[in-house]
C-alpha cells in the first residue's frame, strides 16, 4: 500500500469538477483508492463519497492506494491534485 | 375553493384539469427475502441500473440535440451517481447481509447520502441532492415497474402538477396539450421556470405541497404572473380569468399586426424595444415578438445545474449562437450576477446575512479575475459575429467600473497576443441598479457607452425593501417618487454626457408605466418578449410631447399611490378609449 499526504490546491476544493476527474482517474486502475480527511474515510472511486468529504482548498488529505497498479495510480492522482489549479475550466 | 401562493415563473393564465406527474416520494415497504433469492435480487438491481443508464443516455442525447448541449450536461451528473462504485457495492453488500429487497435497501442507502449532503451547507451539494433524487426515482421506477406518467402521449389539454419537472419530462412533452405547469419546489431560475418561459407556457413554482393537495382531474386556474393557483375555482374566478386569457389572446393577435411595425411615437421618436433572455433558445421567441434586439442576456444559467465551471469555449459557443441568430440586431450580454457561494465550497464562503448586499456579481468578478476573464474573453470572441454589447452588473461606483474596464482591457490584450479577432468597437455599459451608481452616474458616464437601469434591484435598494418578504411587499413601489427621481437623474445625466440610457427589469414591462418612462427620455426598453407587443402598442399610440407632459405630471405627486392612480387613468385614455381624447 502506498500512502501520501497531499494538500488540495484547487480553489473549488475536491469538489464538483475536480472530484469527478479524480474519480475518473481512480476508476482507470484496479487498485483500491481511499481518501481520508481527519477521521473520515471514503472510497476514492466514489463521487458520492468524495463529495460528502467536502475537502476544500487548503485542506490536507491522505491518499491510500493498494493493489497491483498502485504506483501508477498514485502517480496520476498526485499529479492531478498538484497541477489542478483550475486554470482551464473545461467541463468534466 | 382554495388559493395557493407560489412563485410566478412564466407569465400567462391557464384554466384546466390537473395531471399529476408524481408526488413527493414513492413509498417502498421493507420486505425480507430468502437466502435463495439473494442472487436474483442482485441481478434485478443490476438490471435496473443498466436500464436506467440506457434511459439517461438516450434522454441526454435527445435533449442535447433538441434543446442544447448545456441542458444535456445535467445528465452527465446523473450518470456519475449510478456509476458510483461505492454506492453500488454498498447496496449489493447490504442485500447479502440484511436479506431485504433491493428496492428498500437502495432507497435507504440513497437517503443516507442525501442526508449527509444536506448537512453540509453548500449550494453545489444541495443541487446534487436533486440529481440523486431524480436518478433514485428512475432506478426505483425500473425496479418496481412503475411507469411515470409520460407527457408524450396526452389525449387532452392538462395542467401538469409535479414535485418538480425534470428536463427529461419536458424533452418528450407533447407541447400542444400541456397548458400549464405547477410544482412543489423551484424558484424563478429553476429548470421548470426557464423551460416554461422558453416554451411560453404559464407556470407557478414553489407551491410547497401542491402535489399532496390535488388529484388527477381537479379543476384549477394558474396565474403565472402573480404566482397563484386557485383550486376548484368558483364561476366568478373562472369568468375573471377567462377574460384575462382573452386579453392575452388579443395581445397575441395584435402582435402579428405590430410585428413588422417600428417602435416609434406618433411624432417620430424612435425607441429601441428589446427583450430579456436567459437561454440561447429564447431568441426564437424574441424574433417572433418583433423585438429590436436583446437588451439583457442573463448569463447565470451557463453556470448553474452543472458540474464545474463552463469553459471559455462553451461560453463562446453559447454567446455566438445568440449573436448569430439575432444579427443584425444588437444583443447586450450581462456578465454573470452570481454570489461567491456558486463557485466556492462552503468552507471558504462565509454565510451571508444579507446576500443581496453581499459578495456577488461584479464584486465577486473583480476578486476572481481568473473566473471573470474567461467570460470576458468568450464574450469578446463572440463579438465578431454580430452587434454585441457588454454590460457589468452591480456597479456601485467609479473605481469598480474602472477596475472592470481594466480587466476587459487585459482580456483584449490576451486575445490580441494570440491573434484572435474581436470587435474593437464593442460598446460597454454599466447596469445602474444601486442608488449610489444612479447618484454618481455623471462620473460613470465617461467610462461607458451606455447605461441600463436595472429596476428590480434599484427599487429594492432605494426603498430598503426586501421584495421577497411578504409583510413589506406593499412598500415595493416602482412608481415611488424616489424611484422616479432616480430614473430621471440617470436619463438626464446620461444624455448630458452623450450616452444612451436603457432600462431592463420588470418595471420596463409594465404597460401602465410606459408613458412616464418614455416621457423621461429612455432610449431603450427591454423586457420579457411576451410584453413587447403591448408596450409597442402604447408607444405607437402616444406622442413624445404627450409622454413628456405625463412624466412631468407624474413627478409632481408626493406618493407612489397617487402616481399609479394618475398613470392608470392615462393608460385607459391612451389604450382603452383613445377616441375620448380631446386633441
Amino acid at each position: 500500500m502506498i500512502k501520501k499526504k497531499l494538500t488540495i490546491k484547487n480553489p473549488q476544493g475536491l469538489h464538483a469538477r475536480p472530484a469527478s476527474i479524480f474519480v475518473r482517474i481512480a476508476n482507470k486502475f484496479e487498485s483500491d483508492v481511499t481518501v481520508k480527511k481527519g477521521v473520515e474515510k471514503v472510497n476514492g472511486k466514489s463521487i458520492m463519497g468524495l463529495l460528502a468529504l467536502a475537502a476544500s482548498e487548503g485542506s490536507v488529505v491522505d491518499i491510500e492506494v493498494s493493489g497491483p497498479d498502485s504506483e501508477q495510480a498514485m502517480k496520476e492522482l498526485e499529479s492531478f491534485l498538484m497541477n489542478d489549479k483550475d486554470e482551464d475550466y473545461e467541463n468534466a | 375553493m382554495k388559493t395557493l401562493k407560489g412563485i410566478g415563473a412564466s407569465p400567462g393564465v391557464a384554466i384546466g384539469k390537473v395531471l399529476m406527474l408524481d408526488s413527493e416520494e414513492m413509498s417502498i415497504s421493507r420486505r425480507e427475502i430468502k437466502d435463495s433469492m439473494i442472487p436474483k435480487e442482485i441481478a434485478r438491481f443490476e438490471e435496473a441500473l443498466t436500464k436506467t443508464r440506457a434511459e439517461i443516455l438516450s434522454i441526454r442525447d435527445k435533449i442535447s440535440q433538441e434543446i442544447g448541449k448545456e441542458h444535456g450536461d445535467i445528465f452527465n451528473a446523473h450518470l456519475l451517481v449510478i456509476e458510483d462504485r461505492a454506492l453500488v457495492e454498498e447496496v449489493i453488500g447490504k442485500i447479502k447481509k440484511d436479506k431485504l429487497t433491493c428496492d428498500y435497501i437502495f432507497s435507504q442507502v440513497l437517503k443516507k447520502y442525501v442526508q449527509s449532503f444536506l448537512k453540509i451547507d453548500d449550494e453545489y451539494l444541495r443541487e446534487r441532492v436533486s440529481d440523486i433524487n431524480d436518478v433514485g426515482r428512475r432506478v426505483i421506477r425500473h425496479l418496481v415497474g412503475w411507469q411515470r406518467t409520460s407527457l408524450s402521449d396526452l389525449k387532452e389539454k392538462v395542467i401538469v402538477v409535479a414535485y418538480d419537472i425534470s428536463p427529461s419530462d419536458t424533452a418528450v412533452m407533447n407541447r400542444k396539450n400541456v397548458i400549464g405547469f405547477a410544482t412543489d419546489i423551484g424558484g424563478r431560475t429553476s429548470h421548470t421556470a426557464i423551460m416554461a418561459k422558453s416554451l411560453e407556457i404559464p407556470a407557478v413554482v414553489g407551491l410547497e405541497s401542491v402535489t399532496r393537495q390535488l388529484r388527477d382531474g381537479d379543476k384549477v386556474i394558474i396565474d403565472g404572473v402573480n404566482g397563484i393557483m386557485i383550486v376548484n375555482p368558483g364561476p366568478a374566478e373562472i369568468q375573471k380569468y377567462r377574460e384575462q386569457i382573452v386579453h392575452y389572446e388579443e395581445i397575441n393577435k395584435s402582435l402579428k399586426k405590430l410585428k413588422g411595425l417600428l417602435c416609434i411615437t406618433k411624432d417620430g421618436r424612435r425607441v429601441e424595444l428589446s427583450a430579456n433572455i436567459e437561454l440561447p433558445d429564447e431568441v426564437v421567441s424574441v424574433i417572433s415578438h418583433g423585438a429590436d434586439g436583446i437588451g439583457l442576456y442573463r448569463t447565470e444559467f451557463l453556470y448553474m445545474n452543472r458540474v464545474g465551471l463552463p469553459s471559455e469555449e462553451q461560453q463562446y459557443q453559447a454567446y455566438k449562437k445568440v449573436v448569430q441568430k439575432i444579427t443584425p440586431k444588437p444583443v447586450i450580454i450581462r456578465t454573470f450576477d452570481l454570489g461567491g457561494d456558486k463557485f466556492l465550497s462552503h468552507l471558504e464562503m462565509p454565510h451571508e446575512m444579507n446576500p443581496f448586499l453581499g459578495w456577488r456579481a461584479i464584486r465577486f468578478c473583480l476578486a476572481r479575475p481568473d473566473i471573470f476573464k474567461v467570460q470576458l474573453r468568450a464574450i469578446l470572441r463572440a463579438s465578431v459575429h454580430g452587434k454585441l454589447r457588454l454590460m457589468y452588473p452591480m456597479i456601485s461606483g467609479l473605481s469598480e467600473l474602472k477596475q472592470a474596464n481594466k480587466m476587459l482591457q487585459d482580456a483584449k490584450g490576451e486575445l490580441r497576443s494570440k491573434r484572435i479577432a474581436f470587435d474593437e468597437q464593442m460598446e460597454v455599459g454599466a447596469m445602474i441598479e444601486i442608488p449610489s451608481a444612479a447618484l454618481t452616474c455623471d462620473l460613470l458616464a465617461s467610462e461607458v457607452d451606455f447605461f441600463s437601469i436595472g429596476t428590480n434591484d434599484l427599487i429594492q435598494y432605494a426603498l430598503a425593501v426586501d421584495r421577497i418578504n411578504e409583510k413589506i411587499a406593499y412598500l415595493y413601489e416602482p412608481a415611488h417618487p424616489a424611484v422616479l427621481r432616480l430614473i430621471k437623474t440617470v436619463i438626464e445625466t446620461g444624455h448630458a454626457k452623450n450616452i444612451w440610457v436603457g432600462m431592463c427589469g420588470e418595471m420596463a414591462g409594465d404597460p401602465i408605466l410606459t408613458p412616464v418612462l418614455l416621457g423621461l427620455g429612455l432610449d431603450e426598453i427591454s423586457t420579457s418578449p411576451l410584453m413587447l407587443p403591448e408596450i409597442k402598442k402604447i408607444i405607437r399610440s402616444i406622442s413624445y410631447e404627450e409622454a413628456k407632459e405625463i412624466a412631468r405630471h407624474a413627478l409632481s405627486f408626493s406618493t407612489g399611490v397617487e402616481v399609479v392612480h394618475y398613470l392608470k387613468s392615462k393608460y385607459t385614455e391612451i389604450v382603452v378609449h383613445p377616441k375620448r381624447k380631446h386633441k
